[in-house]
């Protein structure tokens, strides 16, 4: 397939995915709001500050708003196009990405993506968002699934499946990670809290942003223990939202791709999933306590970066054409064509 | 709400006789429509609207920022042309096909048409887009142009007439497709009652068509479309195509020359091209050939397609046969190629560079309508009756100025067709007809084309940049 169609279908998957994460994730801290207990201005700020903190946009946003509230906050991470990370720009660029490859995909994926990114930008969007947040942000993830779910059932599951798969699960994996990063920062301050009720709302609400908290019961039976949370998102096997689970299908998309066997690579991107994955496999709980949770996320950010960066070098990138130089080329050679067949005359 | 007070207020229309009688084709059209009540028209038509916005059916209009795309108007109420109408235009579109194909092979190698006195010589070597250094080229098959949208319109007295021929690029076949299919879901039980002859082999036909011209006869050749990119204003219709031809859309920067022969740019490396069916005018395809500027081409793609390693469809240099002054001369052509008169006749034409010609356009300005050689769009243009003094003016000098580069018609008023008019009547507008002609191993024509209409009361320009809209064709299979 094209390089360039391929890199465009890995892009738009990989914001499609980015929009429903961070829908996930501001209604869940919506709704965490309600949970709180004692809420004055402070712990409002406090909390949303941490959110802006955890998409690296502390400067943009300050430049953008006077203070942190639920409005601006919100209204940040969904609508302000000057953010590359909103839902809006999320959704813009997918819908760039697909435009240039409308012709591969199907006319169904291509009216989902549409309509939600037309639904996005209309008056209606931003009134149903200020009356129920709630809705709106369920229909955001609802489109994001609807897109998905067309895309295993109507797209072809060849080559360009196989780089839909590898955005969609490099960019949740990565998102995992970072929702349990940000909320390990704001919870180990609070030793207070600990095992407290505040705390057990905390880490229900990371559990409930990755839609894991039914699935979390059906394991660890009653009680919600941050180290279990943990253990549930990074380790779980067959949690399709856990990191894991996420690399386990980057590093099977990427074999499926080259034709390598397991346990051996091909190219750069191969080599780097390859160790992520037994890093994974072979780690338990006690190790990454050891290392510490916030670096040991920190770590697979990068490494998650690294696959990323070693994909587009082995199947996107084609050095830019110095077109100069390539004109010069192709008119020499046409000189040489001609004097060759020209009949010599004297 | 087609009954009652509507007016054909002099011209011919589509629909209706001068006495305010059904044509006879249009009859059970008007039965359908008269049981719908103007609110379910509305509904339909805001269906209809939606989904071309869901679906991106839009094009882009250039100079504009935010939201620059914009849906095609598109009217309700179909054009219908009974079949011994359609037999017509099929004949005389074929004809026309064949000795423009037969024109532009004898103008790069032989020249008889200039030799035996048909086409004085320096009409030809002036062309905008005659192209010199293709004279003694082999095109594959010795075929020009194989896909041509000829638009047709027809004068008071209903007679079909040629405006003018785009032998380059013709765009607007996505619409006639989806205009159908928008057609269908709002009345999804019309359709087989009316006698409608469908238009959706057209992607097929174009495929047949540019794997005919292979080369060297290759059986399994790989085809591309190339396409300036999302930008265009026909990006739409590109990937409408590729998707329903089931072949790659590549940009320029997709593809490659090495050795005279075209790659494009795979995950898998480099993989050979075949036949391109380039949305990209002569000008902009090879940047160490034409234009340096073009960051749109690929350098090195004219050495390959000299080489013959790769065909393109259509061949470099048909733009001459787009010039409004080489138009004159079709009809001459026809005479002088195929010895047949014309079957559907050319638009009454003065060539200002002809002495006799240009002292009556001086002298008619004001009722003639005066077009620039090589201009399209509905740019470049003079409607005498509704210029003003200094338009006219203006007008006098250029034509003054360069002869050459300007044509005189007289103004036709076109034929109206009863057009949706504030979603709730139906009023008389002015149509004309792009049907699509397709040469490859033989010259198919798609029953239908894209008619398009000028939604603004009076106005004669229908091109979508100028307040134009379209209408789905009906082609019947038989005359009612």
């Amino acid at each position: 397939m094209l390089s360039r169609v391929a890199d465009s279908l890995f892009w738009l998957s990989r914001y499609i995915e980015r929009a429903e994460n961070t829908a996930r994730i501001v209604d869940v801290n919506l709704q965490m709001l309600l949970d709180f207990q004692r809420m004055d201005d402070e712990k409002i700020k406090d909390h949303w500050q941490s959110l802006i903190k955890s998409v690296d946009e502390e400067e943009l946003f300050d430049a953008l708003y006077k203070k942190p509230t639920s409005e601006s906050v919100t209204e940040f991470l969904t609508f302000q196009s000057e953010n590359p990370d909103s839902i809006v720009s999320s959704l813009s660029r997918a819908r760039e990405n697909a435009r240039m490859v409308r012709d591969q995909i199907s006319t169904e994926m291509w009216e989902e993506l549409n309509r939600m990114y037309l639904f996005v930008r209309s008056k209606q969007a931003r009134k149903q968002w200020k009356s129920d947040p709630y809705g709106f942000y369920k229909l955001i993830r609802d489109g994001s699934h609807l897109f998905q779910g067309l895309t295993d059932s109507v797209y072809p599951h060849d080559e360009g499946w196989e780089f839909i798969q590898l955005g969609r699960h490099i960019e949740r994996a990565d998102k995992t990670s970072r929702i349990l990063d940000v909320k390990y920062h704001i919870l180990l301050p609070s030793v207070r809290d600990v095992g407290g009720a505040v705390d057990v709302v905390q880490w229900s609400a990371i559990l409930r942003s990755c839609s894991a908290q039914e699935a979390y019961h059906h394991v660890y039976v009653n009680s919600v223990e941050p180290w279990k949370v943990a253990e549930f998102l990074i380790l779980s096997e067959d949690f399709p939202r856990s990191i894991r689970f996420c690399c386990q299908r980057v590093d099977a998309s990427l074999r499926r791709i080259s034709g390598t066997p397991e346990h051996e690579f091909s190219n750069e991107a191969e080599k780097c999933s390859g160790r992520l994955l037994s890093n994974l496999n072979y780690s338990s709980m006690d190790d990454i306590f050891a290392s510490g949770l916030h670096e040991y996320l920190d770590g697979i950010q990068r490494d998650l970066n690294r696959i990323g960066s070693a994909i587009f070098k082995t199947y996107f990138f084609y050095p830019a054409t110095d077109l100069e130089n390539e004109i010069r080329t192709q008119q020499h050679q046409q000189q040489q064509t001609r004097d060759h067949t020209s009949p010599a005359t004297s | 709400m087609l009954s009652g007070r509507y007016a054909t207020e002099g011209f011919f229309d589509e629909m209706f006789m001068a006495d305010g009688q059904v044509r006879p084709h249009y009859r059970r059209l008007m039965e359908r429509f008269s049981n719908l009540s103007a609110e379910e028209f509305l509904q339909k038509k805001q269906a209809v609207d939606a989904s071309f916005l869901r679906l991106g059916i839009t094009f882009t209009v250039y100079g504009d920022e935010e939201g620059t795309e914009r849906i095609f108007p598109f009217d309700l109420i179909p054009r219908i042309i009974p079949d011994k109408e359609w037999r017509l235009i099929d004949e005389g579109l074929t004809q026309r096909i064949i000795a423009l194909n037969m024109f532009l092979h004898d103008i790069y190698h032989d020249q008889r048409i200039i030799k035996e006195g048909v086409i004085p010589a320096p009409y030809i070597l002036s062309a905008k887009h005659f192209r010199r250094e293709f004279m003694g080229f082999n095109v594959p098959r010795d075929i020009y142009i194989h896909i041509c949208g000829t638009d047709l319109i027809r004068d008071d007295s209903g007679r079909y007439l040629v405006l003018e021929d785009n032998g380059r690029c013709p765009s607007g076949v996505s619409y006639v497709l989806e205009n159908r299919v928008a057609m269908k879901r709002a009345f999804p039980n019309f359709f087989e009652a009316a006698g409608v002859r469908p238009v959706d082999s057209y992607s097929s036909d174009l495929l047949q068509t540019l794997r005919h011209i292979a080369p060297g006869g290759k059986e399994d050749p790989t085809v591309v479309l190339l396409t300036p990119g999302v930008y265009n204003s026909a990006y739409f219709e590109h990937c409408f195509l590729a998707r329903q031809m089931g072949i790659e859309i590549v940009e320029g920067r997709d593809l490659v020359v090495r050795d005279a022969k075209v790659y494009m740019r795979t995950t898998r490396g480099l993989e050979p091209v075949d036949v391109i069916y380039r949305r990209l005018d002569d000008d902009f395809l090879d940047p160490s050939v034409f234009r340096r500027d073009s960051v749109l081409g690929v350098p090195g793609l004219i050495n390959a397609y000299r080489a013959g390693q790769v065909s393109l469809a259509n061949s470099i240099g048909t733009g001459v046969a787009d010039d409004k002054v080489i138009y004159y001369f079709v009809p001459k052509m026809i005479k002088f190629y195929l010895g047949q008169d014309p079957i559907i006749p050319n638009v009454d034409t003065y060539l200002a560079s002809e002495e006799k010609d240009l002292k009556y356009i001086l002298d008619h300005l004001p009722e003639l309508v005066v077009k620039a050689a090589n201009e399209s769009g509905g740019y470049g243009m003079l409607i005498g009756p509704k210029a003003s003094r200094s338009e006219i003016a203006d007008f006098r000098k250029k034509i003054v100025a360069e002869p050459r580069n300007f044509i005189a018609q007289p103004t036709i008023s076109l034929s109206r067709h009863p057009t949706l008019v504030d979603g709730v009547k139906a009023e008389g507008r002015h149509i004309d007809l792009r049907p699509f002609i397709l040469h490859g191993d033989k010259v198919r024509i798609m029953p239908g084309g894209l008619t398009r209409v000028a939604l603004r009361k009076g106005s004669l320009v229908v091109n979508s940049s100028q307040g134009g809209g379209s209408k789905d064709t009906w082609v019947l299979y038989g005359d009612e």
